[in-house]
């Protein structure tokens, strides 16, 4: 049996190898100053996906991302790896867009590719850390969600069965599909670039990419597996009160710039007392609660 | 998050050499293939930045895979259950990573599933890979064989296995045998015809690196009663048959993540490649040419991690209040092994791009007939390869074993520890001086190019490039060097004895490759200006060579070779 597979992915501002000027004076990444990346637990969810693909011939990866056009790049990247194809959904009504509206033109996008049996999804991108946009996504098009996966087992008989990670250790869940995936970093890396899909691939562009060079142009419309769709609020009918700003309730009061302070490891005597000791004391000083 | 790629300019600046667009078009018969493969280039810029991307690739998983797992597999190393080999963990992952990106057959034919690379940004690759691990490349390198079922086999034979190896299923050439090292012409390994005209092999072969691969070319002896190597055929024999078990591997003092392997043939059905009787004359010597470049590359590969590992610690590394590296002594053995490393792979891209052309034209020719210049073009290619090669992988492989050597000296106590990955590099570089014909051997291949001139013919034709006024002092002294080189041979020649010239042969072979080098990195240079520190102590270092060989060779005098030859016991 064949999977239609949606993997939803994020450029981000690559968060991990920060300098003095990553951050903006008003406490904003300053986008500009870090190298834009393929979010990398949404790189462990194309691994998943790409899996499936080879363990259901005839799959095919479809890669959603929303951003600018210049977010054309990760679906590139998700081509050079072994996707099928790739949406950018890129509008200006999507702009300042919180998680809610994020995962409301998401699913709006979702809805129109249609006919999917998993849509997959990193647990969170590094720029934000919510981790709410895929099970989000999941509510809006009422379909049940696995968190945390490390490892999806099977997806055959309508059903899916996911290795998901948890405090304590792994449980091994079966849902229903339709199903939202979203996976952990603890799971398989993704593989490498393909050498022969990074040659045919290396001209895929949104149309927006290529419309003053008509040379390219007329090259990409010759060969449509180069072309990388691109949509707009309207594409995928979206309610625009729903969409970017108008369709955040969250709003950011205040940024502050917290450093952490590591304190000294403290040895807590495994007795109730103690330990009901420690969760007041942490209650006390907001670290839980 | 290390790509060993990027992270080395000079690979880039070789990859772009100006002959690269002759042997490019060549190679892609004029972009023939664009509309037929939709990974195929559309000219030459498109095809030169495929190149670059697929490298970039390479590098990636070098740094990211390969190279962090290369401690672990030297420790864990291959073993063998029930007569098959099971590799290291992380061989088995390095593996799957080249398999996943499509690494395998990158420079067969995409009919046959590859990717129709020029043997340069192939060798590019294996000079990457051997950075991250040696050991690993001579898995991955074995691809090359493909080359041989490609250039002689049937075209059955070839629709048959190359899109095996393009998907990833690995090779092995069985070649050498408990009586049969470098004296390939007493291999005793039976092929025997049963009366439906198929093969069966019988017998042992031993050392065959990645012994239990999925695809073997195989040496055995089909003219019964014969004992010369006009009695040896060459034939693949597919694993899927079964036949061929692993009776051990060695414990080997380097390299060890790659399984060397005693093999028995018991019955062991295969198939005949080409004519009988052509197996060593022709298609081991063609197999074994390849084989050397690819160790040439492994050589140089070693060589940048040395070079790496002994700069890093030297920066780090503080005595009497300060980093080792400002010390002079220090200092010097650094820039030696840096211009050794330069040089190194000068070479190996000069003879990278001979073999380029030569190959090209001889697989143009089964198209159609080649034109008269072309045929004479070939045919200085062909040369030029043929010389340039035993003398690349005879040079390059001692340098990447005095580097090591230095890399560990730079290194001090902790280098002799098993702490740092300098005492791998130094036991990985052993054996490039030794397989696939030892330097000794490389040099009996390169000794008639320096008696029929081939050397100096191509030194003469190199002198004639401009050079920019900074370099023209370097450049005397090249002609300065050549002289000496010149006047060293015409006094070998002189003597007419063969066993006085096999005697100076080394040195002889040594001063041509010092003096190439020179040339080679004085062209590097004009392209680029960083490669001008290098040139400058490479030469340095050359000159003072080239003197010392003169030096010897005009000292000498034939009757003192009696204190040499016999040995006395």
């Amino acid at each position: 049996m064949s999977l239609n597979i949606i993997v939803l992915a994020k450029q981000v501002p690559d968060t991990r190898n920060v300098g003095k000027d990553a951050m903006k004076e008003d406490g904003t990444v300053n986008r500009a100053a870090l190298p834009a990346i393929f979010n990398p637990e949404d790189l462990n969810a194309l691994e998943q996906a790409l899996k499936l693909k080879e363990m259901y011939p005839g799959s095919k990866v479809t890669l959603l991302t929303m951003g600018p056009a210049r977010a054309a790049e990760i679906i590139r990247e998700g081509l050079y790896r072994g996707a099928d194809n790739g949406v950018v959904l890129s509008d200006r009504a999507f702009a300042g867009s919180d998680t809610l509206a994020t995962s409301y033109a998401l699913s709006a996008a979702v809805k129109k590719i249609g006919d999917y049996d998993i849509i997959l999804g990193g647990r969170q991108a590094i720029d934000g850390d919510t981790a709410q946009v895929g099970p989000q996504v999941a509510e809006k098009l009422g379909l049940p969600q696995v968190t945390y996966a490390e490892d999806i087992l099977s997806a055959e008989n309508g059903k899916v069965k996911v290795v998901r990670r948890i405090e304590s250790g792994v449980e091994t869940v079966t849902c229903p599909m339709p199903v939202v995936v979203t996976v952990n970093g603890s799971a398989a890396d993704c593989r490498p670039r393909n050498a022969r899909a990074v040659q045919k691939y290396k001209y895929a562009a949104l149309p927006s990419e290529v419309a003053a060079d008509e040379k390219k142009k007329a090259f990409i419309e010759a060969r449509p597996y180069l072309n990388i769709g691109e949509w707009n609020a309207e594409t995928v009918e979206a309610d625009l009160a729903q969409c970017g700003l108008s369709g955040s309730p969250t709003k950011v009061k205040q940024i502050e710039n917290v450093v952490f302070t590591a304190k000294e490891a403290r040895e807590v005597e495994p007795t109730d007392e103690a330990l009901e000791d420690l969760v007041k004391e942490l209650i006390a000083n907001h670290t839980i609660g | 998050m290390a790509n060993f790629y990027i992270d080395n300019p000079s690979l880039k600046l070789h990859l772009s050499h100006p002959m690269m667009k002759k042997i490019v078009e060549l190679k892609e018969r004029n972009f023939a293939d664009a509309d037929k493969y939709d990974y195929a280039p559309q000219d030459f810029d498109d095809a030169m930045d495929s190149y670059d991307r697929v490298l970039e690739i390479v590098g990636e998983i070098c740094g990211d895979v390969i190279a962090p797992n290369a401690e672990d597999v030297d420790h864990q190393g291959p073993h063998v259950e029930n007569g098959r080999v099971v590799y290291a963990d992380g061989t088995a992952r390095n593996l799957e990573a080249c398999r996943k990106a499509g690494l395998m057959g990158m420079s067969m034919p995409r009919r046959l599933g590859g990717l129709n690379f020029p043997i340069t940004p192939y060798i590019m690759a294996a000079d990457i890979v051997s950075r991250a691990d040696a050991g690993f490349e001579n898995l991955w390198g074995l691809q090359d064989c493909a080359e041989t079922i490609y250039e002689f086999a049937s075209e059955e034979q070839k629709q048959k296995y190359i899109p095996r190896v393009c998907a990833g299923e690995t090779m092995s050439m069985d070649l050498t045998e408990p009586d049969a090292g470098s004296d390939l012409q007493s291999v005793m390994l039976k092929a025997t015809q049963k009366e439906d005209g198929s093969w069966v092999l019988n017998g042992v072969k031993r050392f065959i690196t990645n012994g239990d691969s999925d695809i073997h070319l195989v040496l055995a002896r089909s003219e019964e009663g014969t004992k010369d190597g006009r009695g040896l055929s060459m034939f693949i024999y597919d694993k899927r048959n079964g036949g061929v078990n692993v009776r051990r591997i060695e414990n080997k003092m380097g390299i060890k993540g790659s399984p060397t392997c005693e093999l028995v043939y018991k019955d062991a059905p295969a198939e005949l490649v080409g004519s009988t009787r052509l197996g060593l004359i022709k298609y081991v010597m063609a197999l074994m040419n390849g084989a050397r470049l690819g160790i040439a590359a492994q050589s140089v590969g070693i060589s940048e991690a040395a070079y790496r590992e002994a700069l890093a610690y030297a920066k780090d590394r503080k005595q009497f209040g300060q980093a080792i590296i400002n010390f002079p002594a220090v200092a010097e053995i650094l820039s030696v092994m840096k211009a050794k490393l330069d040089a190194s792979r000068a070479l190996l891209y000069a003879c990278s791009r001979f073999v380029d052309m030569y190959k090209v034209y001889d697989d143009i020719a089964k198209e159609r007939p080649l034109t008269l210049d072309e045929k004479k073009e070939a045919k200085y290619y062909s040369r030029l390869a043929d010389a340039f090669t035993p003398l690349a992988k005879g040079m390059t492989s001692e340098f990447c074993n005095q580097n090591t050597y230095d890399c560990i000296q730079i290194h001090g106590g902790s280098g002799f520890m098993k702490d740092y990955a300098c005492e791998r590099l130094y036991r990985d570089a052993r054996i490039t001086s030794i397989y696939e014909g030892t330097t000794q051997l490389q040099v009996v291949a390169a000794i008639r190019h320096v008696t029929t001139g081939t050397y100096l013919n191509k030194i003469k034709e190199m002198e004639e490039q401009q050079v920019l006024p900074e370099d023209e002092a370097v450049k005397n002294t090249l002609v300065f060097m050549t002289q000496q080189y010149a006047n060293a041979v015409q006094s070998v020649e002189g003597v007419k004895s063969s066993e006085y010239r096999d005697f100076m042969a080394r040195r002889l072979v040594e001063m041509a490759g010092h003096i190439i080098m020179g040339y080679l990195l004085l062209e590097d240079t004009q392209r680029d200006a960083s490669f001008r520190r290098s040139l400058n102590v490479y030469v340095k270092y050359g000159q003072a060579e080239v003197a010392k060989h003169a030096d010897f060779i005009g000292n000498f005098g034939p009757d003192a070779l009696s204190f040499y030859i016999p040995v006395e016991e």
